[in-house]
């Protein structure tokens, strides 16, 4: 079984001195989906902009064998689909359509090719009916759905999801979950909710001030650090 | 909202929703040039340019009396200096005024009304209009509705925590918030942006083909204009 | 105060055209240049947050309020190439879509507000950046509401929209409350900005105040100008007009100066305020 990603001694201080990660070691197997628990503050999100490079720590970072620096920057950020908690802030194309094909575009594909690939990925995740529509104008759900899309359409081998379920509504929450059950790639999952870690994912990471304080089986986890509402 | 109702008119499927977007715009600004050269007092002319409104109105499929009451938005202003100035004793002027500025504003209506803003917008880019205009537009209609929900739901936890507070200060502090939130917010989105592969620069998507039905339309709209103009 | 379709005359709509177009283009290339590029969705943003925040009441006395209309203060935030391009956009969208504003008296919308209002904010922020920032955010406020306004006015007589001795008056008035108004509600705005995070505010470079004086001054001729220009329209108009009793030159240039005159001597007694306080 490949390596995706492989991570050792990261380290990132934000500019006003907080170490926010503090000598990070990470791995994912293709095909394979982990959950990152944590504190708020912990240090998931800094450690998830680390994934595709949009922050810069010091440490080894590899993806799909390539060791993360500017000049495979791009190349890693095709492989890296990072699908955001904000979808508003995901979708940010006057239509549905022209947002699914921005990632391909930038990839270089010619418009036709990256037209016809985004309407592809849309059908994929069931969201044939909105090419037009502009993304205001779609539910939590929906716009859940096209950000997803967004992603697939750059044909990348892992999947990084921040909370992807929060705002759902439990019918839609099991549509999407069963969607995101269904797509191949290795899987990042950021999120407080056990029963969505349990659903999605097999390997837990327990991140606790900017280290991961333990890791193993989902369920494991969960006992250990009692990581659930009730 | 308002906004909300023009968006599903722009989503039609009318003769004049298909149209070109650039056809539709040089049509709009014809009309307009026609409207503001037209002398005051010329009423007959006034009225079949209402006609010619309702008409391309009808074909469009809009609701006639929603295009009227949305336009009627520029009567505050109008209504105001066309009373002052029928108070100054120029009661044709003032009529012309009342008059041309809610022609405008119908006529304008009936361009967004049939057209989307990515057709808008795309016929200004094919125009030479700066991208980086274009762009700001875009983003701008994008997030406006975004933020301003954001305004509304602040508005109401301030009066959650008491009817009586309305303070200059609170007010400030509502801003400066509201300005934070939405700066984080610009930041996401260039993360978001950046994820996707983006390097600084916008991949425009190929313009359509200007069809003889385009042309077929603006020429009829020229005519009708200068028909009404010189006969009128 | 936008103009919408209707109210000017065709020279007078077609030279702001004329004048503004390429002015945008300019403002537009400047604005690509002194941007990287992760401030596309940052201008895009502002504009939005600039149309949400104009929702936001400020109460001034009894049973009246203003709000905010963020020229200025898209200036501090921005600079002036950016922010100019973003109430452009702003003005488009308004009048598109909002009815705020006519589709051909967009170049005169876009030069009044976009361009000359922004001008005048810059120009007043660097001008009094050395006396207190308050007094020059201030300024930049009042200021970019005061030269908006007396450009829309100046446009409109010229298009021989008639308008009394009265009427001239009061509207300048209220001009001057809605200018301070708003040179009140931005230095709030901006207090409460850099409280949540001062590097938001982009410090103004030192630059030479003689050349900012001098640009300010040439903006006050530009404003001077309009309104006694306004004064002598051309012949057509002149005939149309006849019967109306317009008012002369003089009392509009005047009108026009006293106005700025107090938003100057205001800020200047503040400036001086200010220092004095400091330097005790």
């Amino acid at each position: 079984m490949s390596r995706v990603i492989q991570i050792a001694g990261l380290r990132y201080r934000y500019p006003d001195g907080t170490q926010a990660l503090d000598g990070i070691d990470f791995h994912l197997n293709s095909g394979e989906s982990v959950a990152l628990f944590g504190a708020n503050g912990s240090g998931k999100t800094t450690f998830v902009l680390h994934l595709n490079g949009l922050l810069r720590g010091e440490g080894s970072i590899e993806i799909c064998g390539m060791r993360l620096a500017d000049g495979t920057l791009e190349q890693i950020r095709s492989k890296v689909g990072v699908v955001f908690q904000d979808s508003d802030e995901q979708l940010f194309m006057p239509t549905v359509l022209e947002d699914v094909a921005f990632g391909p575009l930038n990839l270089g594909l010619s418009p036709d090719d990256a037209l016809t690939r985004a309407r592809t990925v849309l059908k994929r995740v069931g969201m044939a009916h909105a090419f037009e529509r502009a993304p205001y104008h779609l539910s939590a759900g929906e716009k859940k759905r096209v950000a997803i899309a967004g992603v697939l359409a750059m044909d990348p081998e892992i999947l990084v999801l921040d909370e992807p379920t929060t705002f759902l509504d439990p019918p839609t929450r099991r549509d999407l979950l069963s969607l995101l059950r269904s797509l191949p790639q290795a899987k990042v999952v950021v999120t407080h909710d056990a029963n969505l870690a349990r659903a999605l994912t097999s390997r837990a990471v327990f991140f606790d001030q900017g280290r991961i304080t333990g890791q193993g089986d989902v369920i494991e986890i969960i006992q250990r650090f009692h990581w659930e509402y009730s | 909202m308002h906004h909300l109702v023009i968006d599903r008119w722009s989503r039609g499927s009318s003769s004049l929703h298909q149209r070109d977007p650039r056809a539709k715009l040089a049509a709009l600004l014809v009309f307009l040039v026609v409207l503001s050269t037209t002398r005051p007092g010329a009423q007959w002319a006034f009225v079949a340019y209402a006609v010619l409104l309702i008409l391309t109105a009808n074909l469009a499929r809009l609701p006639i009396l929603g295009l009227a009451s949305r336009a009627a938005l520029v009567l505050p202003f109008s209504a105001t200096f066309a009373l002052l100035t029928w108070w100054s004793g120029d009661s044709l002027r003032a009529l012309a005024l009342a008059e041309k500025s809610f022609l405008s504003g119908t006529a304008a209506l009936l361009l967004v009304g049939t057209t989307p803003l990515t057709g808008w917008t795309a016929a200004l880019e094919s125009w030479r209009v700066p991208r980086m205009l274009i762009l700001v537009i875009q983003f701008v209609y994008r997030y406006l509705f975004v933020i301003a929900e954001q305004v509304q739901r602040m508005r109401w936890a301030a009066l959650c925590r008491g009817p009586k507070q309305r303070g200059f200060r609170l007010a400030a502090g509502l801003v400066g918030v509201l300005f934070a939130r939405s700066w984080q917010r610009a930041d996401g989105i260039y993360h978001a942006m950046l994820a996707r592969g983006f390097r600084g620069r916008f991949v425009p998507a190929p313009p359509a083909p200007f069809r003889s039905s385009d042309a077929l339309f603006l020429s009829t709209c020229l005519a009708g204009c200068l028909a009404i103009r010189m006969l009128l | 105060m936008h103009i919408p379709d209707g109210f000017l005359s065709t020279p007078v709509w077609a030279t702001l055209d004329v004048v503004s177009a390429p002015a945008v283009a300019w403002v537009a290339r400047r604005a690509q240049r002194d941007t990287q590029d992760n401030r596309i969705p940052l201008l895009g943003v502002m504009g939005a947050f600039v149309f949400a925040a104009q929702m936001v009441n400020f109460p001034v006395g009894p049973g009246t309020s203003g709000h905010l209309v963020g020229g200025a203060l898209l200036t501090v935030v921005l600079g002036p190439a950016a922010a100019s391009l973003v109430l452009t956009a702003i003005l488009v969208l308004q009048a598109l879509i909002f009815q705020d504003g006519g589709v051909l008296a967009l170049g005169a919308n876009v030069f009044n507000m976009a361009l000359a209002g922004v001008a005048a904010a810059y120009l007043a922020n660097r001008l009094w950046a050395h006396a207190s920032r308050s007094v020059a955010i201030f300024a930049a406020g009042a200021l970019s509401v005061m030269t908006s306004a007396c450009l829309a006015l100046g446009q409109l007589l010229i298009s021989g929209v008639p308008m009394t001795g009265g009427v001239l008056w009061a509207s300048l008035g209220l001009f001057l409350i809605s200018a301070i108004m708003e040179g009140a509600i931005t230095v709030a705005a901006v207090r409460a900005i850099e409280r949540l995070n001062p590097a938001w505010i982009t410090p103004q470079p030192a630059t030479s105040r003689a050349v900012a004086a001098i640009a300010m001054a040439a903006l006050v001729l530009v404003v001077v100008g309009t309104l006694i220009a306004s004064a002598a329209p051309d012949g057509i108009q002149r005939l149309t007009m006849q019967g109306v009793d317009s008012v002369g030159w003089r009392a509009r240039t005047m009108a026009g100066l006293v106005g700025i005159a107090m938003i100057f001597a205001l800020c200047y007694l503040g400036g001086k305020l200010k220092s004095r306080r400091r330097s005790a």
